[in-house]
């Protein structure tokens, strides 16, 4: 098998090589990629969007479709790995094990007992390793200037770089980085499974709902002009809120996924304590 | 001599992309380890987000963000040299993020593999197949 990999790799890097030879020389202003549609995109953006970020207008207004569908895609990717891990049959072990939090006794409980409802006692696992207090601490104070600095990622993605994409992933990396300090049980506790699936969907929604909605509008699917009348601003500044609006659900979406792709793998789909 | 350095040199991105593309396709091929195969999917990714980026680059410009104030002359007219093209990083922007969405349900299936098989090595899968 390696001898195989080895000639086929060597034939396809050489007709690539070969390939090669008749590409354009690197950083030519001529090149054929940077001569029929980007000058229309870098010059009528800002008449057409009045959006300063090029990648922004061209990703959410010019080929607004195209983003739709890799959200959706995002979207499914985060459902297969459920539908893929997710253990939904309840399987106890014998003994259940709580720690009480504040003396660190453990309280192992037979099958078919209880303990008072009290949020003085935490399920563990029978092999449990405490959280780190100087990490747990460190990225208590980490988080929130994580996520802030996520948000401001979504916000300002029309005048700097950013956007939905990557606001949603800082997004989904704090909650991760919380999950990963703590443990998942204490993470699910705050960000509950059901909540990231519906998540997980609004954004999309929210992305398909604007372009139903500038259909509704009386013009074409996901042309943003139509919301100018909603909005009380002119056609094209209607654009670049349209493109804001979009951004936040593919945000949305971007955060939930990566939260449940994480938390399904992480845990093999048990949802104990994860790494 | 020197024509053929000048070529190698002028069109070095390409180089550089074919040969990570490549050791991405021979991990993939070769390698026994499953997660050493998604890994190779991985290098080939990169290597292809080289590839677009690397095209999109023009000599002497800036950023695709376009300049702009506010005031009388907010609206300078805008010249397609001085920005490179956005086109391609739209394209990669995407790319990133599918390309970690279908990491993670790479995993999810090395994860279920592993719970039947008890083994991530492609031999040892292939033989309990065989058996059964």
């Amino acid at each position: 098998m390696k001898i195989v990999g080895l000639i086929i790799v060597s034939v396809t890097g050489a007709l690539l090589i070969y390939a090669a030879a008749d590409f354009p020389a690197w950083s030519d202003p001529a090149s054929p990629a940077s001569t029929y549609l980007s000058p229309h995109f870098i010059e009528k953006t800002m008449e057409e969007t009045s959006v300063p970020n090029i990648v922004t207008a061209v990703l959410a207004d010019y080929r607004g479709f195209d983003t739709m569908f890799e959200t959706t895609v995002i979207f499914s990717a985060g459902v297969v790995c459920f539908f893929l891990l997710r253990i939904s049959r309840r399987e106890e072990p014998e003994a259940r094990h709580y720690r009480h939090v504040l003396t660190g006794v453990t309280v192992q409980l037979k099958e078919g007992y209880k303990i008072p409802p009290s949020a003085d006692f935490e399920r563990i696992d029978a092999v449990w390793t405490p959280p780190d207090l100087i990490i747990k601490t460190g990225c208590r104070i980490l988080i929130p200037f994580i996520q802030l600095f996520a948000l401001y990622v979504i916000a300002h993605g029309h005048h700097s770089p950013g956007g939905g994409f990557q606001g949603g992933v800082i997004l989904g990396a704090s909650v991760i980085l919380f999950a990963i300090s703590h443990d998942l049980r204490t993470a699910v506790r705050r960000m509950s499974e059901k909540l990231i699936g519906i998540l997980c969907a609004v954004g999309v929604l929210i992305y398909a709902g604007t372009g139903a909605l500038c259909l509704l509008l009386k013009l074409n699917f996901l042309n943003y002009s139509a919301l100018a009348g909603v909005l009380h601003v002119d056609p094209v500044t209607a654009r670049s809120h349209g493109i804001l609006i979009v951004e936040i659900g593919v945000g949305i979406a971007v955060l939930a996924t990566m939260i449940w792709i994480y938390n399904n793998v992480s845990s093999a789909g048990r949802y104990r304590q994860g790494l | 001599m020197i024509d053929l350095i000048s070529t190698v040199v002028a069109k070095y991105n390409y180089w550089i992309y074919i040969t990570l593309m490549m050791i991405g396709l021979y991990a993939m091929i070769a390698k026994n380890n499953l997660v050493k195969k998604i890994v190779g999917m991985n290098i080939f990714q990169t290597a292809i987000i080289l590839f677009y980026v690397s095209i999109g680059v023009k000599k002497g410009a800036t950023i695709p963000i376009l300049e702009h104030g506010h005031g009388p002359d907010a609206h300078q007219v805008v010249h397609a040299v001085d920005y490179i093209n956005p086109l391609p990083h739209v394209l990669m922007l995407t790319a990133i993020v599918v390309g970690v969405a279908t990491l993670g349900v790479a995993l999810a299936l090395a994860i279920r593999i592993y719970n039947n098989y008890n083994t991530l090595e492609e031999d040892e899968i292939l033989v309990q197949i065989r058996e059964k």
